[in-house]
């Protein structure tokens, strides 16, 4: 019996070799003057993924209909997958004997480094899946540009991610058409949750010190490049939902990302670190 | 005190036995996510790759081909978890294939994975997925989606319009 398929196919195996050669040499990960740097930068990554992912869990048990609720626990399944790889390369970079638990269960709010999108309460269903939709379009082209990041342990994470963010990005738009485009009520509610999360959006693309930083390396795109093409996917997803932009300024909230939170990501943290804080090492 | 150690092919066809905890009628070795098995000296390494991130069958996946390696007698033995390159559906069997089918769920439709933008538009403006899945009961085409996720991260939830059975789709990943 055959039980490895794709043997014969000599791309995979070269892929694999490849692969397998490139962890053992990261140029990035044992940079020491980079380390700072990047260490922050993948708990950005790390914590948008979790906050989000812990956000959209919150759904689970109460989603309108059983499968959007199955929906949504997956999509959360998916983003703390996926902080589970940034958290615990960030954790070898650091090199401080901390662990990607350590980093999500141990760390105080100002530490966390994620949008303040993410972390703003579900509201209703609207609101969840807007804010859902306008960061998996960011997502995809963030996730996209860093396959082809200097450091390979970052590629591989994001060639994962990716996968699974582009539905993400499917089932986000399509509903947000579908809601957008639908009855008066889910047209009124849709285009109120995204007046409601429009100002906290330019945040994704507002570069500082660190952005250039892991940039320069060759690590991650300049965010602001991203920028054209999120806006092209929203705008064509908006307009075909009949939703209309609005005027507002997108870049109104900032500062998640250098660690002044809204007051919600404290009671986020109260909730999903409550355990490891009262019993210290408890697993089961 | 060096025994012989058991083949790499060997320790392939044990991995073969060792069913996924989610559908059990198929291997780990038939959904493709055993990637390598090598041995460095007396150590057995086993390279394993998830199929989604999040899913929560991967640490239980990992700890039956311990059990079940060591059931064999292997004593000193690695896990390996590897990313890439990532885990796809195009390396399930076809024999797995014919036993999801038969075990009531669609196997995956080669060449439809999600890639963000050109099936989303697609679905969009067809006004649902033109994705064509065979209901794995009655075998009639004239199916619908029901919902993009279902019982587990790897599962889409459909419904048969003619015999009127929901069931699972195995995604394209």
């Amino acid at each position: 019996m055959p039980s490895l398929p794709d043997v014969a196919t000599p791309d995979v195996v070269t892929l694999a070799e490849r692969a397998a050669a490139a962890q053992a040499q990261d140029p990035h990960v044992a940079d020491v003057a980079l380390k700072t740097a990047f260490f922050d930068w993948l708990c950005r990554m790390g914590d948008n993924s979790l906050i989000l992912g812990h956000r959209i869990s919150e759904w689970c048990g109460h989603g309108p209909v059983l499968e959007e609720d199955i929906a949504l626990a997956n999509t959360a399944l998916d983003l703390i997958g996926h902080t589970q790889m940034w958290l615990g390369l960030a954790a070898e970079v650091e090199g401080a004997g901390r662990s990607a638990d350590d980093l999500a269960f141990l760390r105080d709010a100002m530490k966390f480094r994620n949008l303040k999108l993410v972390e703003l309460p579900n509201g209703d269903m609207a609101v969840t899946l807007m804010r859902e939709f306008l960061f998996d379009a960011f997502h995809f082209e963030l996730l996209t540009a860093l396959t082809k990041s200097s450091s390979p342990r970052v590629a591989e994470i994001a060639a994962k991610a990716l996968k699974e963010v582009s539905y993400h990005l499917e089932r986000s738009s399509d509903l947000v058409v579908r809601l957008g485009d639908g009855t008066e009520e889910s047209h009124a509610r849709m285009q109120a949750a995204l007046n409601k999360v429009w100002g906290y959006t330019g945040e994704m693309f507002a570069e500082d010190a660190i952005d250039d930083a892991v940039a320069e390396a060759g690590i991650a795109p300049a965010l602001s490049d991203l920028l054209p093409f999120w806006q092209r996917t929203v705008g064509e997803v908006l307009e075909e939902a009949t939703l209309r932009q609005p005027e507002q300024r997108f870049d109104a909230h900032s500062g998640g990302k250098q660690g002044r939170h809204t007051e919600h990501l404290g009671y986020i943290l109260a909730e999903m670190q409550f355990l490891q804080r009262a019993y210290p090492g408890a697993s089961w | 005190m060096s025994a012989v150690l058991p083949s790499t092919q060997q320790v392939w066809d044990w991995l073969g036995e060792v069913p996924d905890p989610e559908i059990p009628v198929v291997s780990v070795t038939e959904l493709g996510i055993v990637r390598e098995v090598r041995w460095e000296g007396q150590t057995l390494v086993v390279a394993v790759t998830p199929t989604y991130s999040g899913c929560p069958a991967t640490s239980v996946i990992d700890l039956m081909i311990e059990t079940q390696l060591r059931e064999k007698g292997v004593t000193d033995l690695r896990l390996e978890r590897r990313l890439s390159p990532p885990w796809t559906t195009d390396w399930v069997t076809e024999a797995a294939r014919d036993k999801l089918r038969a075990y009531g769920i669609a196997p995956p439709v080669d060449g439809t994975a999600s890639d963000g933008l050109m099936a989303g538009r697609a679905a969009r403006l067809s006004g649902r997925s033109n994705l064509v899945i065979a209901c794995p009961r009655c075998g009639s085409s004239h199916t619908e989606r029901v919902s993009q996720y279902g019982s587990t991260p790897c599962k889409a939830s459909y419904r048969c319009r003619d015999c009127l059975e929901p069931f699972d789709y195995f995604k394209c990943h």
